[in-house]
């Protein structure tokens, strides 16, 4: 079931194209990492998504409804760029915010009060936003994003400013959230967060979408038949065992005998490797590389560039 | 609406509780006040005493004037214009003028001075004189009394007779006498001027004046709170819940709020200082004897031609000129005018100032945007003398037209008569363009305000303007 969805969404400003056609389904009840380089247009994709801007075509669904004011209320949005007033004490100023998403003031007094012990804050609510650390103010600015329980929450870089601690109090928060029915865009520089959190991702280049899809699914797409295999013998010794068509990646010295990096012919399977070795030298282990998110960030990014490019040359 | 509330109250409530604002609402009207109970008081402290002169053609009066700490009278026995001469010869602080009138007991007098006169003074001359007028008429009723029944008794003198013993007669009725004091200030030849159009012009200068500060206070401040906004980072997360636009005109009526509050405050404060200091000087500031003498003031006495006064100025109490000018203004229009461009001229600039704080980064920014706010606003001042000596002409009436200037031209245009289609064009034109600026103001503040780290060129706004939402 699909929470939200874009449809060729276009946003255009004077001097350049922010989004370009791009479409996004996000699944209720799911992570959904929304990725891509600085100035892709990612930022510009979640304030339409929050009503912020509006897009110059496309069309947005919310619950299979065109968008519209009144899902501000089931929308919760962490900016990247976040402040809280300064000379506001921090309790006044979480019911202000908390009031302004629609929440009545007797509600969310009840809500802040129990979040505040849960976040371990609550001794500051009658002090001035200017006394607390960066890292508290960020827990409340988390505070208020949850407080008026929003089916779908956008959470911008959520981690920055945090020590790890934190970072995983807050991924818990995220987590249980989920469970509780809460759908999440998660959109970070994090690719090792993204791999811990996220089910589903889009990754947006230069104002387009150039991948998407299932976290697992995404990586079985990037996958390149490699194993690591660990062995004993010498330098280079599995290289004349091989099966047809596979290559030696790299191989080197490891804490017991050797790690050889073999990438197989696609269709053949680790039990031709395994059998081909096998008669000539001692495998004490074998693994399958599987390709980070960061590699397939890297690896898409810079060969849509590259692609990018070369249509320019062929333009030329 | 419901979240402009919001916004209204935030910005009101975290305005008013700042140290800043209970200052300034406590200074203020300590500083009005002072202006009001300063001079007063000093008047009460000079101990220089003062030469009067007294001129008496009924010759009544003659010793019954006795110097004092205060005042030291001298005796004239020429005729008016001599009078006024010496005056300004021997350096006297008033003249004492008591004509002689036409049939019956003196009732008046005239008080000439360079500057404005005292009460005290004034209400010695009429203390002395009631007493002197009543004792003489008494002595004649005493008289007529006394002749009547015992033709022996003329030796009583009429001052064995006590108030008290004559209260429940009928003669008490006969003697009752009232005293009309005048008082005249004689300018330098040149400087004479009708006092009534310079009541008008304090009012209006007075109305455009405060205008003009308060578009500047307050509107500044709603610029402040913008930059404040977009510093602090917090806006981002402010516009995902209420629209840009709502958060903009949250922010200009509450700081409007705040605005008017204050100045209720300095009112109503300054009000109370005052009448707790009458309270507790009563005698600087006798209220019911400035409303008997005032009453004086503005009646001409008998026995003083008319066309004799305005040849030598008014009467000339600053305080009667101006309740009699403020007679003269129609107060429905002025109190209607003044809160129509008080509201309009700051929703006006109000817009703009939020404009310029969305689309600059920090304070230091603001200066290139400011100047086109800044310059009709001072023009306006600075055009206010020559607007005050021909207020009907054509350079009023097009700066009472410019929106950007009439709502501090036409509050100094109105007390001296303006036709109700200019003003009502005025409105029209002021209403149209704060639509025309807020709907700007909207449009710039929405893309402003998630714009960092940029600066902006003018052609930028004018993009801004047209950028689809």
């Amino acid at each position: 079931m699909i929470i939200f969805s874009a449809r060729n969404v276009t946003k255009r400003y004077a001097n350049h194209v922010a989004l370009d056609k791009v479409s996004i389904d996000i699944p209720r009840q799911s992570i959904f990492g929304l990725l891509g380089p600085n100035g892709a247009g990612k930022t510009s994709l979640i304030r339409i998504i929050n009503q912020i801007t509006g897009p110059d075509e496309g069309e947005l669904y919310f619950n299979n409804q065109r968008l519209t004011p009144r899902h501000i209320e089931q929308i919760g949005y962490l900016p990247e760029e976040r402040g809280l007033y300064k000379k506001m004490k921090v309790g006044e100023q979480a019911l202000y915010l908390a009031q302004l998403k629609g929440v009545h003031k007797h509600d969310a007094l009840r809500k802040l009060k129990i979040l505040f012990e849960k976040f371990e804050i609550q001794g500051w609510w009658n002090r001035k936003v200017e006394e607390l650390s960066k890292g508290m103010q960020q827990k409340v600015q988390f505070i208020v994003t949850i407080i008026h329980e929003p089916d779908l929450l956008i959470f911008d870089e959520p981690f920055s400013g945090f020590d790890p601690i934190n970072v995983n109090l807050l991924k818990e928060e995220i987590l249980e959230l989920q469970k509780n029915g809460s759908t999440v865009i998660f959109s970070t520089h994090n690719m090792a967060s993204v791999e811990e959190l996220c089910d589903n991702i889009a990754l947006i280049n230069n104002s387009r979408k150039i991948l998407d899809g299932s976290v697992k699914d995404i990586k079985n797409q990037y996958k390149t038949n490699t194993y690591a295999v660990l062995h004993e013998g010498t330098n280079g010794s599995v290289l004349p065992w091989l099966p047809f068509g596979a290559t030696l990646v790299s191989n080197e010295e490891a804490d017991h005998g050797y790690q050889s990096i073999v990438r197989l012919q696609a269709g053949s399977n680790p039990n031709e490797l395994i059998s081909a070795l096998l008669p000539h030298v001692t495998i004490y282990g074998l693994n399958e590389i599987v390709p980070t998110m960061n590699d397939i960030f890297i690896q898409t990014v810079k060969g849509a560039a590259m692609g990018a490019e070369i249509n320019t040359t062929n333009a030329n | 609406m419901n979240k402009v509330l919001l916004v209204i109250k935030r910005e009101y409530l975290s305005r008013v509780q700042k140290k800043s604002f209970i200052v300034m609402t406590i200074l203020g009207p300590i500083l009005m006040a002072a202006l009001f109970i300063v001079p007063v008081v000093l008047a009460q402290m000079s101990d220089e005493t003062k030469k009067v002169l007294v001129l008496d053609e009924t010759g009544w009066f003659e010793g019954k004037f006795e110097n004092s700490d205060i005042f030291e009278f001298t005796q004239l026995n020429t005729d008016i214009e001599a009078a006024k001469i010496s005056l300004g010869e021997l350096d006297g602080y008033a003249l004492v003028y008591i004509p002689k009138p036409a049939v019956s007991v003196p009732s008046s007098a005239i008080v000439y001075s360079k500057r404005q006169v005292s009460i005290d003074l004034k209400s010695y001359v009429n203390n002395v004189m009631t007493k002197e007028v009543e004792r003489q008429k008494l002595s004649a009723e005493i008289y007529k009394e006394i002749n009547k029944n015992n033709p022996e008794a003329l030796a009583i003198h009429a001052d064995s007779v006590t108030p008290e013993s004559i209260r429940s007669n009928e003669i008490f009725k006969n003697i009752k006498t009232e005293i009309q004091i005048t008082s005249i200030q004689i300018k330098e030849e040149g400087k004479e001027q009708k006092s009534y159009a310079e009541a008008s012009m304090g009012i209006g200068m007075f109305a455009g004046v405060l205008i003009y500060f308060f578009i500047f206070l307050f509107g500044a401040q709603v610029m402040r709170g913008v930059i404040e906004e977009k510093v602090s980072r917090i806006v981002e997360v402010i516009v995902s819940s209420v629209k840009p636009f709502q958060l903009m005109m949250g922010k200009i009526v509450g700081v409007a709020l705040v605005g008017l509050t204050q100045f209720l405050l300095w009112v109503v404060l300054t009000l109370l200082i005052v009448t707790v200091f009458q309270a507790a000087m009563p005698e600087a500031f006798n209220q019911k004897q400035n409303t008997e003498v005032f009453k004086g003031d503005t009646m001409l006495p008998e026995g003083v031609s008319a066309d004799q006064i305005p040849e030598e100025e008014a009467p000339a109490g600053t305080l009667s000129i101006v309740t009699e000018a403020l007679g003269t203004i129609n107060y429905g229009v002025m109190i209607f005018s003044f809160l129509f461009y008080f509201i309009g001229g700051y929703l006006l600039y109000g817009a703009m100032f939020a404009a310029i704080g969305a689309a600059v980064d920090n304070e230091t920014d603001t200066q290139q945007f400011m100047m086109p706010i800044t310059v009709p606003l001072i023009l306006a001042i600075v055009m206010a003398q020559f607007i005050l000596r021909n207020p009907d002409g054509p350079i009023s009436f097009w700066f009472s037209m410019i929106p950007f200037t009439s709502p501090i031209i036409m509050m100094i245009r109105i007390p001296f008569g303006v036709p109700y289609w200019e003003l009502a064009l005025s409105m029209a034109i002021l209403t149209v363009s704060f639509v025309i600026a807020v709907w700007m103001a909207g449009r710039i503040y929405r893309t402003g305000i998630l714009m960092y780290g940029k600066k902006v060129t003018y052609g930028e706004l004018w993009k801004w303007l047209f950028y689809k939402g």
